[in-house]
């Protein structure tokens, strides 16, 4: 069970796509963003149709299907980061299509043996995910919630019932790389947090280490996708060779321990 | 009693709301404001008035007098739907919701669009009741459908083209709804068909049902009983629900017919319900194309039209339980019924109604001359002469030389 109610300091939550560039550098980036400093993984299933991500993602998540990166795939993956050093908490980060094809009791016995975390499924509205929160109970792994500016009056049913932590949207929009965050959203997370048992994250449009500076005196974590995703992209053909890869991943960890420097990290 | 969808948007086991938790309040206020405008006499009457004034409604039923001889089965009539201002039914749909977005107080309307259809119906309502209007659609499609882009830009809207996928109407919708995510504080989307999260498969069967009450009332008065088949072509299949929905509880066959492209058995096609697997797309619980790891896949219809992975939840329902029959009809079959009601009848269809005529023909030729076939025209084919032209062109110079 993910326990994250004894953490001290704004979490970092790295999101990687699953397969990308490749399924073995996936790996290591998330090696990577450990050594930098990362408190749990977020794990993203590569999507055809991904209604919640903008074109960054997208594109990362054309590339990782090109090498046939399924959701059972992506699920054993955390095996291996396992075996290869991964200790923190890893996150299954999937739209909803995948799991129902797979099954959603499949799929949550398949996380449980593989070592996942938590699973997070961003078209699965509290209302449509009874089935899911008691295959969540049952198994032990949480399903994390997730909260938006639009959620009002919703916030207190959703975080009433939140596991692991709660992730807020941080704006009206897809993910992908913003250059301002909405100036209320200091009044946000504190409603939320006002309402949740457990650590509140935001996420969405964090690209840069000075909003990560503004935002950790309102939250419990910073969640950092499309900026990390961004980077993968750029780096992408020298991660793939081998002489050019141990340079590339100490690039990319870099980044990272630039972009969550104002965490203490 | 058919009473769908229950107050959770369901359909049986299908439909829902399976969308990021950002649209879960926008799509509360629309079933709010769509629960009261439907209860509202006056948003009703303006609903008609509109459609009467500005559209030409009540679209005319005209007996198929050379196709029912030349068959010499069933008698065959058509429900004028290409009749309508723009050209096809989805203008019934736009100016409902264009009603909606008015009485919501939104003065900006998204839409997706395929042929461009959806993109002209939007755009125009857009023009009549002076809002701006933004329009995504597939580069593939802009391509394919240069008049289309001209006549929304002309009515004043934005076409804005889409790079994602295979840049045709399914990427179209997910562009639309991710720039839905990011302005649902003022504008308003409006959805073309009976696809997507609850209350839109609802709300359009609400705005498109005017074509089966219309008909129902018509046949009646012409023939003194009801149709004994009802035949309507189904992409997302808001035309179909339009004319299947007055009709679910009486004693009539329903048949929507599916683009078998190159042929249900090869990976050429659009036949949702007949060839696909339950899933979740556009938000929505239904049938759709994918493969065993649940990515959706690119279907092909030579109809942009039906050409589109997912089919409305209600049509997956009523399959289900076994109400309506899905059947589908090849690129080739409703090619050759798209000439043949020209050359017979003098009407150039559209040809995703092509697809209907086709099954229907076939429908008819088995039947008795007692018995009747209606058929939904949803459009007209103005926009589909320049491909059908290069088509047929390439396939047999000789097979429209003959027929003059």
């Amino acid at each position: 069970m993910l326990q994250l109610s004894a953490i001290t300091k704004t979490m970092f939550i790295p999101f990687l796509v699953a397969g990308d560039p490749h399924p073995d550098i996936t790996v290591e980036l998330a090696l990577a963003l450990q050594e930098a400093g990362a408190d749990l993984l977020e794990l993203g299933v590569p999507y055809s149709d991904p209604l919640a991500d903008g074109p960054i993602i997208q594109r990362a998540s054309a590339r990782a299907l090109q090498q046939r990166m399924t959701l059972p795939k992506a699920v054993e993956l955390v095996a291996v980061m396992r075996k290869k050093g991964m200790k923190i908490p890893i996150i299954i980060f999937t739209y909803y299509n995948p799991v129902l094809q797979l099954g959603e009791e499949s799929f949550f016995a398949l996380a449980k043996k593989n070592g996942v975390d938590g699973v997070l499924i961003p078209d699965l509205p509290f209302e449509e995910s009874e089935p899911i929160r008691r295959l969540s109970a049952e198994t032990g792994l949480p399903l994390i919630s997730l909260v938006a500016p639009t959620s009002k009056q919703r916030i207190e049913k959703i975080a009433s019932c939140a596991q692991g932590f709660l992730y807020c949207v941080s704006s009206l929009g897809v993910t992908g790389i913003r250059d301002t965050l909405p100036a209320e959203i200091d009044q946000f997370l504190a409603e939320v947090k006002r309402y949740s048992r457990v650590p509140v994250a935001v996420g969405f449009g964090i690209s840069t280490s000075e909003q990560v500076s503004m935002l950790k005196n309102y939250c419990d974590g910073v969640v950092i996708g499309s900026a990390l995703v961004q980077k993968v992209e750029e780096l992408a053909d020298r991660l793939l060779q081998e002489e050019t890869k141990q340079e590339a991943l100490n690039e990319f960890r870099r980044y990272a321990q630039m972009l969550v420097a104002p965490l203490g990290k | 009693m058919y009473n769908v969808p229950n107050e959770n948007g369901r359909f049986g086991e299908f439909g829902g709301k399976f969308v990021p938790e950002t649209l879960m309040l926008p799509l509360e206020e629309i079933e709010r404001a769509l629960e009261q405008a439907l209860a509202d006499e006056s948003f009703r009457a303006e609903y008609v008035y509109i459609l009467k004034e500005y559209s030409g409604r009540p679209t005319a039923l005209t007996f198929a007098a050379n196709m029912t001889k030349q068959l010499n089965g069933a008698r065959l009539y058509l429900k004028r739907e290409d009749l309508n201002h723009t050209g096809a039914h989805k203008i019934n749909n736009a100016i409902g919701q264009a009603l909606l977005a008015k009485r919501m107080g939104k003065k900006k309307l998204i839409a997706e669009t395929g042929a461009g259809q959806h993109g002209v119906a939007a755009a125009t309502v857009a023009a009549r009741f002076g809002m701006e209007c933004i329009v995504f659609m597939g580069e593939e499609d802009i391509k394919r459908q240069e008049l289309n882009v001209f006549r929304m830009k002309l009515l004043g809207a934005e076409v804005v083209p889409v790079y994602s996928g295979n840049r045709t109407l399914k990427d179209a919708t997910n562009e639309a709804i991710r720039y839905w995510v990011q302005h649902c504080d003022d504008h308003f989307y409006m959805i073309g068909s009976v696809v997507g999260p609850h209350p839109y498969p609802k709300m359009v069967r609400e705005f498109q049902r005017i074509i089966g009450d219309e008909a129902k009332e018509q046949f009646i008065k012409r023939e003194g009983k009801l149709p004994d088949v009802v035949v309507a072509c189904v992409g997302g299949g808001s035309n179909a629900i339009g004319m299947f929905y007055p009709f679910l509880e009486d004693d009539v066959e329903l048949v929507g017919v599916e683009a078998a492209g190159k042929g249900v058995n090869t990976p050429y096609h659009a036949a949702t319900i007949t060839k696909g697997t339950k899933g979740v797309i556009h938000g929505s619980m239904t049938y759709l194309l994918q493969d065993e790891y649940g990515q959706i896949i690119e279907p092909y219809s030579i109809s942009a039209g039906l050409d589109y992975p997912g089919v409305g939840p209600e049509h997956a329902y009523l399959a289900s339980i076994g109400r309506v029959r899905y059947e589908s009809v090849t690129d080739e079959e409703a090619l050759e019924a798209f000439q043949q009601l020209a050359r017979e009848e003098g009407i150039i269809p559209a040809i995703e109604s092509a697809h209907a005529l086709a099954k229907a023909f076939q429908i008819a030729k088995q039947r008795s001359k007692d018995e009747t076939v209606l058929i939904c025209l949803s459009g007209r084919g103005d926009k589909d002469v320049q491909a059908m032209m290069n088509h047929l062109k390439g396939e047999s110079d000789v097979a429209i030389v003959r027929h003059y």
